[in-house]
């Protein structure tokens, strides 16, 4: 296995590389941006054509009250978790392979989050009235119901957003300073010289850095968890068959850290191709990223496994109904679609000869990204479909274009702010880098196995 | 629910629930449906679009699920081998059950639907966001989203039904979560009344639009504090009790499984779900079957 990064690149070349990723990506960047913007428009006109029309058109009905929109709000929310895992896990762990990498990881949690938040948006019947359910003070002395998971959800949401968001912006302080102190005047020059809030580097700043940061991240671990808790208490805190299931939120917070990583190394491979970061997100960090995907992999099977047997032995018919109806009903196509993409594909990652082959990683962690969302469909949907209520059973459900077509287009906006993101301010932490290359070449120096 | 509330009596706020703690001083609205009286032949249903300003959704919505019928009468065919003719049909009418422990209260995330202290489930449109949890956790499903606009639509109340409709009960606007509300306006104009001459609303004074339309009486609805009402006597005859979720029907009754149960005794009064523990409003009085007999 080669090394992480060269030991021999020098901290100059780390800045250009990296600032000209600001300037000129490749042509196929713009591409992206096209097509993920012009996604973002049809999503647009179908939210107007729904908002106008009602909620009937995205083909919900009485029984299937959820459908598509919560099912993929899960999804996204579920990728925001990566970034968390990245930068503040893997920093207090010591794992300094994460560096090069963790800043788009970080971008990738604030953006899936605010996809998630738009899903919610999308989801009321009436959107304009969103506000009644946050907690806020009003002359009729009326507060949302505290004890209602959904208002849970949307306070752990805004404090997760709003710390992540913080998180990635005093991470990227010190960055911020090169740019403003390397890029030719113009706007974008003066938003660096404003965001940088004065760095220059001095010990003092780097100490006080040093400690916000980490007590950010340490901040930022139980936010990670707490959050994803609460989106599976939606669930676990129901009394419907199927959702009623205690395990639920570790299982939930496992599939997040799994389909975020998975993530991750389908954004890594763009990422480094288009901007031209062979030199940092290089192969043997790929590799890494591979095994830890692969190991969350597991731990997600073996969840998803305790899940079908508490349902199975639980002696609850209804539970149990709506499993052997997952498995062998209308959905049993997204069911074993789920258990194939979501467990059998990931043993791909164990073949190192798979682990840093880059057409053969992405395509497997797109697999592995359709498993996850088939999951969160398979967690939403069948419980309409074979609840409590035999009347309820087998009622038409297929969702309709408009709920196809609005999960189609948060794709386009997120990339489309992920990728504006990536334009304007550096995806690879130079800082952080240049860290990296100096305690390598240090510890080889001196004879050691590298590292920390 | 205030801050000032939640601060003071954060454990309060559910053990004050209904259950229990015998909290309907004056009125308890309750029903009993007999099954046995029941021909399924839905006036019901029509006196509930009638009273409570109901759309006609239209062949195409209906078929998607999207109907409005706060009261439905379902049909459950007999599995005895015999084809469709000769198939024996049993018919539930099926409304909001005004659960004491409703599923649906505890999850909605703005309090759009409550408890009242005569034992209703209240929706309060206006509130209402529309996130459809209440739906989602109702075990019975008998909540109703309005998917579209309904009062806009030609076919809701076509030309000249728009003159029937009721002034004592609002038409609603999509986007909202509604439901059977036990004829809530006839309760308050009788509650007023009552008020007013300073006396208890008495059994009989009130009935609800489906029990009125009923030509078998199969539906009786009343308030379950008096013990003089028909539907306290009948629930009492039956030996069901509100705030218990096994009823005397099915003691000795060891199945766990849900709507399995197989009584040894001559009692007929249940509700549905029991196990579930929402506690409903609704007892039904079990079809006397031929083979039962």
């Amino acid at each position: 296995m080669g090394k992480d990064i060269r030991e021999d690149i020098s901290w100059a070349k780390i800045n250009t590389d990296v600032l000209k990723s600001l300037e000129s990506p490749r042509p196929l960047y713009w591409v992206i941006v096209g097509v993920a913007l012009l996604m973002f428009l049809g999503g647009v006109s179908l939210e107007a054509y729904q908002y106008r029309q009602g909620m009937g058109v995205a083909n919900l009905n009485n029984p299937h009250v959820w459908g598509l929109f919560i099912a993929t709000f899960i999804f996204w929310i579920g990728m925001s978790h990566s970034g968390t895992l990245l930068s503040a896990i893997l920093h207090l762990m010591h794992a300094d392979w994460r560096k090069p990498i963790y800043r788009f990881a970080e971008a990738m949690t604030t953006f899936s989050l605010m996809t998630a938040g738009l899903f919610v948006m999308v989801h009321l019947g009436r959107l304009w009235q969103f506000y009644y359910s946050l907690p806020y003070p009003n002359e009729r002395g009326l507060w949302p119901n505290f004890q209602s998971p959904l208002l849970w959800d949307a306070m752990a949401i805004f404090t997760y957003l709003s710390s992540s968001v913080i998180f990635l912006f005093i991470g990227m302080i010190p960055d911020l300073a090169i740019c403003r102190d390397h890029l030719h005047p113009g706007w974008r020059k003066k938003l660096y010289t404003v965001l940088a809030l004065g760095w220059e580097g001095t010990d003092r700043q780097w100490r006080n850095f040093r400690v916000t940061y980490l007590t950010v991240a340490c901040y930022l671990i139980p936010l990670a968890v707490s959050v994803h808790s609460i989106v599976a208490s939606d669930f676990a805190m129901s009394q419907q068959p199927g959702w009623h299931v205690t395990s639920f939120p570790p299982y939930f917070v496992a599939g997040a850290l799994y389909s975020g990583c998975a993530a991750i190394i389908t954004l890594f491979i763009i990422l480094r191709y288009v901007f031209k970061f062979e030199e940092y997100m290089t192969l043997p960090i790929l590799k890494k990223t591979a095994r830890l995907t692969f190991a969350i992999a597991m731990v997600w099977t073996y969840l998803n496994a305790i899940e079908f047997a508490s349902v199975w032995y639980s002696h609850d018919q209804a539970s149990k109904d709506v499993l052997i109806q997952k498995a062998t009903g209308p959905y049993a196509f997204a069911w074993w679609g789920m258990i194939i993409c979501g467990s059998v594909v990931p043993l791909a990652l164990a073949f190192k000869k798979v682990q840093t082959n880059i057409p053969m990683l992405f395509s497997v962690s797109l697999l592995l990204n359709l498993g996850m969302w088939l999951e969160r469909w398979m967690i939403v949907a069948p419980t309409f479909s074979h609840g409590y209520y035999p009347w309820t059973w087998d009622h038409d459900q297929w969702p309709s274009f408009v709920q196809w077509g609005m999960v189609f287009a948060s794709f386009g906006w997120f990339t489309l702010l992920f990728m504006i993101f990536c334009k304007v301010f550096p995806s690879v932490s130079m800082y952080e880098v240049k860290e990296m290359v100096y305690h390598r070449s240090l510890a080889s120096k001196m004879g050691g196995k590298g590292g920390h | 629910m205030s801050v000032s509330n939640l601060l003071q009596n954060w454990s309060a706020v559910r053990h004050t629930h209904p259950v229990g703690d015998a909290p309907h001083a004056e009125y308890k609205w309750a029903m009993a449906i007999d099954l046995d009286a029941c021909t399924g032949c839905n006036a019901c249903s029509v006196a509930c679009y009638a009273e409570n300003n109901l759309p006609a959704v239209g062949k195409d919505k209906f078929e998607h699920g999207q109907q409005m019928h706060w009261m439905r009468i379902e049909r459950y065919w007999d599995e005895d081998g015999r084809d469709m003719p000769d198939q024996g049909a049993q018919f539930l009418p099926m409304m909001c059950q005004h659960c004491e422990a409703a599923p649906c209260e505890t999850v909605c995330p703005v309090g759009a639907t409550n408890h009242t202290a005569d034992g209703l489930n209240s929706q309060v449109y206006n509130r209402c966001v529309g996130s459809r949890y209440c739906s989602a956790n109702c075990p019975f499903k008998v909540r109703y989203f309005n998917w579209y606009s309904y009062p806009d639509q030609e076919i809701s109340w076509p030309s000249p039904m728009e003159q029937q409709l009721n002034p004592d009960v609002t038409v609603r606007t999509k986007g909202v979560m509604e439901k059977c509300t036990f004829c809530v306006q006839r309760l308050t104009v009788a509650k007023h009344n009552a008020r007013n001459e300073g006396r208890l609303v008495q059994d009989g004074e009130v009935q609800t639009a489906c029990q009125q339309a009923c030509p078998t009486s199969a539906i009786s609805f009343g308030n379950l504090v008096d013990p003089a009402s028909k539907v306290a006597k009948q629930w009492k005859a039956q030996q069901v009790e509100l705030a218990v979720d096994k009823q005397a029907k099915d003691e000795g009754d060891d199945s766990h499984e849900v709507g399995e149960h197989h009584s040894t005794t001559k009692l007929r009064g249940y509700r549905i779900f029991e196990e579930l523990r929402a506690y409903p409003s609704v007892m039904y009085l079990e079809r006397v079957r031929e083979s039962a007999v």
